[in-house]
């Protein structure tokens, strides 16, 4: 069981995250907007990440904790 | 258990970089170098001039502010005050490849002992993107609106070939940072680049092709991938200079 | 206790920089002033030191600045147009308060000039030396004992102050030879640097060396912080010495080797029955205006004796408020005025008071 933990008002939406999960489980918030103006990305199926890491790995803001 | 997390040796002051932009996922593997190494206590860190000018506030560690391109030979300064110290530039290709070229080639004739973080996006960010000394042959900028035209300014400049015709530098490595696989390959090449200092083996350099989303007029997906398709195919990575294994 | 040794200018600054406990030399070579580095290099492997020849001038500064960061002491010498090249640097080093001592032998200019002494540096020394605001502590010495003492006395000030010394010698102070007497134990005042970069050992927030500073209310705090400073040191550090001013109606004012031409010229004037005195700037910068302003109240004239188109010429003006006319007596190029021509400018002057 893996968690990922997002400090979503650091997020700048870049999306590279979302492009690194090999299990496409992360997207760009349709409906929130953070702290500085950015669509944060969000987990859209927690139960299914293997907590791989590659999204923290792509992370240009270390913005995602991957705890297994 | 966390398996991954942000390293100690960053402060928690936010990035003030452009969404997408790859100078976060380098000064973090310096950092996790850094962490790796236990040596966040005794290193000092030298900011460039260029978009990654306030570095200083991104490392735990001291750091100085260089004038731009001086950064080798302020690092010179320190090393040679401090020999026990870890002392590594962070550097951009207008900084390193252009203006301050000399300061580059003369700390790696010398084989100073430092570590030296290049990285090479093609472009001057913080100016607004200008064409860069490693801009492509074609690539528009705003100073070569046209495209760069290698018959009017001439040729990118490949630092990491060029520095291996020395005979000073220990280790000149080009890395990128475009996939997760490729940025495992940088960590390990930014701590070896560390651990030759610490072992007190030399001058060694990691060119790290990244991108520049808002210079080159991406999205920072998009940018990741004009990176593999256009940067690697002239800038190839791989080991250019390892001095220990050419002893062996 | 220590011998008086015959020395050139150039060695002496090197051993007295030595003995200031300047461990670290960077330079690069340009006659007039190549015997430091060459000094430094045969003297500073075999006490530990470090000697290295730079790749420019401009690194050769910023080596400097790496040095300085670390709280160590620290120098690099040059002549002018090598200067111009570290003007890039002693403006970073002034925007980041970090201590130094630059040694300026001075050669005729401008552009690649001659080999030959000239003075025509002394408003790139005095009014900043690169660009924004700021100065750096400008010393002049007219012997070669004092190229020693005053190199002592800049890595002091530096230390002290946070900035650079410099020490501003024209080609005849740094060739000329003289017996010099440098202590075996210069007393050296320690300064606490509780903001030298030298590692946190995880004991302590990060420092920074920095002269960056974007948000233009701190810029200009940081400024007005560096005036308050420099008004302090215009207070307490300016250097004069007065020779035969007690009843002079004319006051000739010179530095360097302008001065010691002017001494004797003042000597055969004073023969001649001219009351005529000297007032010899050790401070360039701060410029030593209380003694001259005094002057000016006694006086009904000054010479400014230089070997440069007039620069020091007007700040004898700003320290005296004009109160009294101010002659330029000058050579330049590489050419020094002789006793001769000095003389002439006090007999011209002397005929022309009411």
């Amino acid at each position: 069981m893996a968690k990922l933990t997002f400090e979503t008002d650091l997020c700048k939406g870049c999306g590279l995250c979302v492009n690194a999960c090999p299990k496409n489980l992360l997207v760009l918030s349709k409906d929130k907007i953070n702290l500085k103006g950015h669509s944060p990305v969000e987990i859209t199926d927690e139960a299914a990440c293997i907590g791989c890491a590659s999204c923290a790995i792509m992370c240009p803001d270390c913005i995602i904790t991957v705890e297994r | 258990m966390k398996v991954f997390e942000k390293p100690k040796a960053l402060t928690d002051a936010p990035f003030h970089y452009c969404p997408g932009c790859t100078h976060g996922i380098i000064h973090r593997l310096v950092a996790e170098a850094i962490d790796e190494l236990g040596i966040e206590g005794k290193t000092i860190g030298v900011a460039p001039v260029g978009c990654a000018v306030m570095a200083y506030n991104y490392f735990a560690c001291d750091m100085i502010e260089a004038a731009h391109g001086r950064a080798p030979a302020v690092a010179t300064g320190v090393k040679r005050s401090c020999p026990d110290n870890i002392v590594f530039t962070y550097q951009g290709d207008g900084d390193l490849a252009s203006i301050g070229m000399a300061e580059t080639v003369h700390s790696a004739a010398r084989n100073e002992n430092i570590t030296v973080i290049f990285v090479n996006n093609a472009i001057y960010g913080m100016t607004g993107g200008q064409m860069a000394p490693t801009s492509l042959p074609g690539q528009v900028t705003q100073t070569s609106p046209y495209g760069r035209d290698v018959n009017h300014c001439g040729y990118p400049v490949k630092v990491c070939e060029m520095l291996a015709q020395l005979e000073g530098p220990e280790y000149l490595e080009r890395v990128a940072v475009n996939n997760v696989a490729n940025i495992r390959k940088a960590g390990k090449a930014i701590k070896k680049a560390f651990e030759n200092q610490i072992n007190k083996k030399g001058f060694s350099l990691i060119e790290v092709v990244s991108t520049c989303p808002t210079n080159w007029g991406m999205k920072p997906t998009d940018a990741l991938k004009w990176l593999d398709e256009n940067m690697l195919p002239y800038y190839p990575l791989g080991v250019y200079k390892d001095r220990s294994k050419e002893e062996k | 206790m220590a011998n008086k040794v015959l020395m050139k200018g150039n060695e002496a600054i090197a051993e007295a920089a030595i003995k200031a406990g300047c461990m670290h030399y960077f330079g690069y070579p340009i006659t007039p002033q190549t015997e430091i580095a060459a000094y430094m290099a045969k003297k500073m492997p075999k006490i530990g030191g470090v000697f290295l020849q730079a790749e420019s001038e401009v690194a050769a500064i910023n080596m400097v600045y790496g040095v300085s960061s670390t709280g160590k002491r620290v120098m690099t010498s040059s002549s002018s147009p090598g200067i111009s090249l570290k003007s890039e640097g002693l403006s970073y080093m002034a925007g980041s308060d970090l201590p130094t001592l630059v040694v300026n032998v001075e050669r005729g200019g401008p552009g690649l000039g001659g080999i030959q002494p000239s003075q025509s540096d002394y408003f790139q020394a005095t009014k900043g030396g690169g660009h924004g605001d700021f100065h750096m502590i400008v010393l002049a010495p007219s012997s070669v004992q004092e190229m020693a003492d005053l190199t002592i006395k800049g890595f002091d000030l530096a230390d002290k102050y946070r900035m650079t010394s410099m020490i501003l010698a024209d080609g005849t102070m740094g060739q000329m030879m003289e017996p010099v007497e440098i202590s075996d134990d210069v007393q050296i005042t320690k300064y606490e640097k509780p903001w030298a970069t030298t590692g946190t050992n995880c004991e302590r927030k990060h420092n920074i060396v920095n002269s960056l500073s974007l948000v233009p209310e701190e810029l200009e705090e940081l400024n007005y912080k560096r005036y308050e400073k420099y008004a302090q040191i215009k207070e307490n550090e300016q250097m004069a010495e007065e020779f035969m001013m007690d009843d002079a109606e004319i006051c000739v004012v010179a530095f360097g080797i302008a001065a010691r031409v002017s001494q004797n010229a003042v000597v055969e004037a004073r023969k001649q029955g001219i009351k005529v005195g000297l007032i010899r700037p050790i401070t360039l910068w701060p410029f030593p205006e209380k003694v001259l302003s005094k002057a000016a109240d006694k006086v009904k004239a000054f010479i400014s004796v230089e070997l440069s188109m007039g620069q020091m010429v007007e700040d004898i003006k700003l320290a005296t408020s004009c109160k009294k006319p101010v002659e330029l007596c000058n050579r330049v190029g590489g050419m020094i005025p002789s006793p001769e021509q000095v003389l002439a400018k006090i007999n011209e002057v002397k005929g022309g008071l009411k």
